[in-house]
């Protein structure tokens, strides 16, 4: 089980900030292949990955990162903080 | 060195005149006040702030811990608000202090350029007629490169 976070417009587009999933994907862009072909609104929010940033238990990879022993992923748009 | 991460407004003034008074080995301290700016054709309601608890502490302590060691600065703080704020109110602030000004002043702008992009925080401005995620800018992401 993987515990998978969404924040600013991908929790928007998605339409909930989290949930659990059972996944076999090795790798972050497994991952999105997988939920992309689940529904439409995933397939919506993962569309432009140059617009989205990963971070795998808390620290910022890119996408090609492995999900082994991962236990949180979260997607979100590019930071404005400040 | 100090990472805050909360909702409640904070005191510039009173921030300031504390984390200068506990240094003991600085002869500068740099503060930078970041505020929410009103929109010109479309006044702002209000400025939304999200982020991404845990990972916004971990990320800051990181950013400060990098600063304090490449410039060898005496101390670091970092106060950064969420949630809902208005026009004029302070976002959130930094403070470093060295033995001479040069390194206060470039690590403070390096912890203003790293938090700015590194720091998973996200804003939504909401005018009267709707609301939008603030895009990065291209130059915040190149502001990075210079370090």
């Amino acid at each position: 089980m993987i515990n998978v976070l969404y924040f600013a417009w991908v929790r928007e587009r998605i339409g909930l900030p989290r949930e659990e999933i059972e996944t076999n994907a090795q790798t972050v862009r497994e991952l999105i292949a997988e939920l992309s072909a689940r529904e439409e609104r995933y397939a919506a929010a993962f569309e432009d990955l140059e617009s989205l940033r990963v971070a795998v238990d808390q620290e910022l990879v890119d996408f090609d990162a492995s999900l082994s022993g991962v236990r949180e992923v979260a997607f979100f748009p590019p930071m404005t903080g400040g | 060195m100090g990472v805050r991460v909360q909702t409640d407004p904070f005191n510039a003034g009173a921030e300031l005149k504390t984390f200068s008074s506990v240094q003991t080995n600085a002869g500068a301290v740099v503060t930078f006040t970041g505020i929410v700016r009103d929109l010109p054709d479309n006044p702002l309601a209000f400025m939304e702030i999200e982020h991404y608890p845990g990972m916004t502490e971990k990320a800051l302590e990181k950013i400060c811990d990098t600063a304090i060691e490449r410039w060898k600065l005496a101390d670091a703080l970092v106060i950064h608000r969420y949630g809902k704020l208005t026009a004029g109110e302070d976002i959130m602030m930094v403070a470093t202090a060295s033995k001479h000004r040069k390194d206060a002043f470039e690590a403070a702008e390096f912890l203003m350029d790293y938090l700015k992009s590194r720091a998973p925080f996200w804003k939504k401005e909401h005018a009267k007629d709707g609301a939008d995620w603030v895009a990065q800018r291209s130059e915040d992401e190149d502001a990075l490169n210079r370090w």
